[in-house]
């Protein structure tokens, strides 16, 4: 059990998956939401690299999870973008307080 | 229990420990901090996993790129003089109860399955291979990712200073 296999990196992914989630749900401020995105795009890249290292699937699951960091790192960009244009409209970024889609 | 498993286990504490701190700190700044260690300790897990190209990749892209964009959007949307720099939480006794479920669920899953592991091809170094498959398998994906790239460059620029125009 403590010799470390596959399974150690896979409970490591899915608590860390669980902890993201538990920021995107209780968090008011949107940039907090964010943190837990990136949160889960992390948790789903241990998951690809871990199978790549202990399944047959050679470099392919490497390939994989450097195309999720670039899409974290649009994303990421993008949603602060928005975060900024609702924070001039709105004045605070709180989630649970903006809820109109026109000024 | 050898010098791989210790490092394992202390990577994974890292990562774990200061996730939870991600999560659950009232501060948005010390928040972001915690993440800088959270993001450090999976770019251990990486080179645990053989994965040394991507762990540099990890620290430049995260560490470097995006968690200072982070930094820059709490310090613009937070009023830093008036010391507003705290938000709140909703929802916490539901969100924890279910997540808690839903954790233990995963978890368990993924202790439990009897995974077929296999000892894999993969290079010492693996910057070659990473290189060579991305200009031959995987050239579209890339290409794609290049112009997706230019985009989101593109529209985050043009989202966040849309005021500007009127």
């Amino acid at each position: 059990m403590l010799q470390v296999g596959l399974e150690h990196f896979l409970f490591v992914s899915a608590i860390l998956f669980s902890l993201g989630i538990y920021g995107i749900v209780t968090r008011k401020n949107a940039v907090m939401v964010l943190m837990g995105v990136e949160l889960v795009l992390n948790a789903a890249n241990i998951n690809f690299v871990a199978f790549s290292k202990f399944g047959n699937f050679g470099i392919n699951g490497q390939v994989i999870a450097l195309f999720v960091i670039v899409l974290a790192a649009a994303e990421a960009a993008i949603a602060l973008a928005i975060v900024l244009n609702v924070y001039k409209t709105f004045v605070n970024i709180n989630v649970d307080e903006i809820n109109k889609l026109r000024d | 229990m050898d010098l791989y498993d210790i490092i394992f286990y202390l990577f994974a504490l890292l990562t774990l420990v200061s996730a939870y701190f991600v999560v659950t700190n009232k501060n948005i700044v010390h928040s972001a901090f915690f993440l800088l260690f959270t993001l450090f300790g999976i770019a251990g897990l990486y080179v645990l996993l053989g994965a040394d190209f991507l762990a540099v990749v990890q620290i430049m892209v995260y560490v470097g790129g995006i968690l200072i964009l982070l930094l820059f959007g709490v310090m613009i949307t937070n009023k830093i003089t008036n010391v507003s720099i705290k938000t709140g939480t909703i929802h916490i006794i539901p969100a924890a109860i279910v997540i808690g479920l839903f954790a233990g669920a995963l978890a368990s899953i993924m202790v439990k399955t009897q995974w077929q592991t296999e000892s894999a091809k993969i290079p010492f170094t693996t910057s070659y291979a990473l290189g060579k498959s991305l200009i031959t398998e995987y050239v579209l994906i890339f290409e794609i990712l290049g112009i997706l790239l230019l985009i989101a460059l593109i529209g985050a620029a043009s989202i966040a200073r849309r005021e500007e125009k009127e």
